[in-house]
């Protein structure tokens, strides 16, 4: 089954006249009967963040690995760098990092010495090797750290060195998949400000899959939505969010529950949805913030009832992957982690 | 090409990093080599033994004189006299001695009228080695006793000339090609089964899959690694062994080059044979599992703790293509008998053709992707 992704229409060209560093064109992976990715169209422009925004299960790490040659591609094209992963994997191999889901690093060696084996993997050359290591580390603010066992380190310190061994060998390309999973705030910003950093200096491209909206939302130049193998919406943060009706979102929970609240809401002006939530809270899509909330107000002392609470925000990633899906990301991500077992392939 | 050198390099920093392995492939076939080269290698002593004297005659303290000689020298048994033998039976049966001699009544004047005496001996046949010691040791008694006061001029029975090649084997010694053996599948079996699945459980060979490197550069610095790990392994116990036992060959150049080419035969061998049965597998606890049974499966019917000639046709079948066997035949060959390279060459020739064959098997086998 083909799928073909609600290309949001641009309000401007991100990218202009910049060639393409990922092609990839009817992408399928198959296992048995169960197809994990199905047909699946994008490019991603050399020196772009390219996030790939999904709920556990969609393909994103499916994905992600028929492009970094992991797995054989079913049927369909993935061009990296110029290079068919099918055709030319070492060619492939070569020019892109890749930083996986897990912290791989060996933990019994030292920082620097985890990178020495995998500049040797690349065949960097000695006299390049002590510099590369030099300037990643650099890069990554582990300097003072190099000659640290790896087991000495935090989890976000780990992650810093899993992003420096995967530019050890200065690629073109740099794959992340989910790259700041499992860290706590504090150390997903740092993750963010340098891979910002990286992107600045190193004109690096990046593809990076997430099911956090924030992070696709501070990073990405451009987001891919995928849901169930399909790519369900593609491009720019602003471009995804404006796509979906109404600018603002009104979080409303009444005190009591017996009333046809929808039905009422929808009536109010500028309102272009309202979705139904748990415990009797209500999002209101509007076009309007402002307005919608004093009626809203106004609706209510009218009525004799009394709100438990109120919330007005801009739009998000999360209501984009609702708009487009029906579900919410969040929802998805916390109900993943009780499916067993994974589906094969699954991220 | 050099590719291979990085991920050697990386198991070896490890392995060095961490000499967890290291003792722990040593520890078992260590501690093996002292309680088995103890508790197999030295004869019974201190057996309880009742005698039941109902003669009293002057041939039957002649034999219990033979006893006391016994106790005092070889010291296999000693004697404790009982009046009842009803009762020394009875201890028989209840373990509160090994075994109970009866003299009985007469005796002395049967021997004299050369009216077949007999000396009963009554043995607690449920442990084959104790009673078998002691039968031994009553039929050399019984013999020396048959023997004429007076020689005849012409000896005509025949006897028996034995000729020993080697000093006496003790059978710590005897167990130490078996445990340097052992010492190398355990290195084997936990620095390349074990680990090499758990590398692929956390994702480590994710990160070498998207490197340039080759299959065959994955599969070379896999097993080169394994195979460096074995060869430490197995020098280590040929010499902390060797010493324990005191077998001096370790000090000949000669004997400790046929000596590291049979521990690189078996580590090449071995590390060939895990790798083949591990090359498809992502389950860490498959390897864990295998642990004891292989062990027992290959270590056991080798020849390592008695010789293959005494299995029945099917496990001596085993034997045939155990690659222990090899290795601990040509380690005996070299450690006990210090043969030569002649001694131990189809072994050589066996454990190598082993090894390639199994990595020539392996290696298609081994996939390039997840």
């Amino acid at each position: 089954m083909m799928s073909v992704a609600r290309t949001v229409t641009p309000t401007h060209d991100p990218l202009p006249h910049r060639s393409a560093a990922i092609r990839v064109e009817r992408i399928v992976k198959k296992y048995g009967d169960f197809e994990a990715v199905k047909g699946v169209d994008f490019e991603v422009a050399e020196g772009e963040i390219f996030g790939l925004l999904g709920p556990n299960g969609a393909g994103k790490s499916t994905l992600i690995r028929m492009m970094t040659t992991l797995i054989p591609v079913t049927s369909g094209k993935a061009l990296v760098g110029g290079h068919d992963v099918a055709k030319e994997p070492n060619a492939v191999r070569r020019m892109i990092g890749v930083i996986p889901q897990a912290l791989t690093s060996d933990q019994d060696l030292t920082v620097e010495e985890n990178l020495i084996i995998y500049a040797k993997l690349y065949s960097v050359p000695r006299a390049e090797r002590e510099k590369n290591i030099a300037e990643v580390l650099e890069a990554v603010d582990l300097t003072k750290w190099r000659g640290a066992q790896t087991k000495t380190l935090s989890g976000g310190m780990r992650r810093r060195l899993e992003i420096a061994r995967g530019l050890v060998h200065n690629p073109r390309i740099f794959f992340l998949d989910e790259p700041t999973t499992g860290l706590d705030p504090v150390s997903r910003i740092a993750v963010w400000e340098m891979l910002n950093n990286l992107k600045k200096t190193r004109n690096l491209t990046m593809l990076l899959t997430t099911h956090y909206m924030e992070e696709a939302d501070r990073l990405c130049d451009r987001i891919a939505i995928v849901d169930h193998g399909t790519l369900v919406a593609l491009g720019t943060p602003v471009e995804l969010k404006q796509s979906v009706p109404g600018s603002n979102v009104v979080e409303v929970q009444f005190s009591r529950e017996d009333e046809d609240w929808k039905t009422r809401l929808k009536q109010l002006p500028d309102v272009t949805e309202v979705e139904s939530q748990s415990a009797g809270v209500y999002r209101v899509l509007t076009s309007n913030g402002s307005q919608t909330t004093a009626q809203l107000v106004e609706m209510t002392n009218a009525m004799g009832e009394q709100l438990r609470s109120l919330s007005v925000q801009n739009t998000t990633l999360d209501d984009v992957f609702v708009h487009y899906t029906g579900r919410q990301l969040r929802d998805e991500t916390v109900k993943a982690v009780f499916q067993m077992p994974p589906r094969p392939g699954a991220n | 090409m050099n590719r291979f050198l990085a991920i050697v390099e990386r198991e070896m920093r490890k392995f060095f990093r961490s000499p967890v392995l290291m003792i722990m492939s040593m520890m078992l076939p260590i501690v093996q080599l002292i309680i088995l080269g103890h508790a197999y290698g030295g004869h019974i002593q201190g057996a309880k033994v009742a005698v039941v004297d109902h003669d009293g005659g002057p041939q039957a303290v002649k034999v219990r004189e033979a006893f006391d000689a016994v106790a005092a020298n070889i010291a296999t048994f000693k004697t404790i006299n009982y009046e009842n033998e009803t009762q020394a039976k009875e201890d028989v049966r209840t373990g509160k001695v090994d075994a109970a001699i009866i003299i009985p009544a007469q005796y002395s004047r049967r021997v004299y009228a050369k009216d077949a005496p007999r000396i009963g001996l009554l043995v607690d046949n449920s442990d084959q080695v104790m009673s078998g010691s002691i039968e031994s040791e009553m039929q050399s008694l019984v013999n020396a006793l048959n023997q004429p006061v007076i020689e005849d001029r012409v000896v005509k029975n025949i006897a028996l000339q034995i000729v020993e090649l080697y000093p006496y084997v003790e059978y710590m010694k005897y167990l130490l090609s078996g445990s340097v053996a052992l010492a190398m599948y355990i290195s084997v079996m936990i620095g390349g089964g074990m680990l090499y699945i758990d590398d692929k459980a956390r994702g480590v060979h994710e990160g070498y899959l998207v490197t340039p490197i080759s299959k065959l550069e994955l599969v070379m610095g896999l097993n080169v690694a394994g195979a460096i790990k074995a060869v430490l392994s197995g020098i280590s116990i040929t010499v902390i062994g060797s010493l324990m036992a005191g077998l001096g060959v370790i000090f000949r150049p000669g004997a400790d080059l046929n000596l590291f080419l049979l521990i690189l035969g078996t580590s090449l061998a071995f590390n060939g044979m895990m790798f083949l049965m591990m090359v498809r597998v992502d389950d860490p606890l498959v390897p864990r599992a295998m642990f004891g049974v292989l062990n027992t499966l290959l270590f056991f019917p080798s020849g390592a703790i008695s010789p293959v000639s005494a299995f029945p046709k099917w496990l001596q079948a085993i034997a045939l293509v155990d690659p222990f066997s090899y290795s601990v035949h040509g380690l005996k060959a070299i450690l006990l008998k210090d043969g030569g390279f002649v001694a131990i060459r189809g072994d050589l020739i066996f454990l190598f053709a082993f090894g390639i064959g199994t990595l020539l098997l392996a290696t298609p086998l081994f996939k390039r992707t997840l």
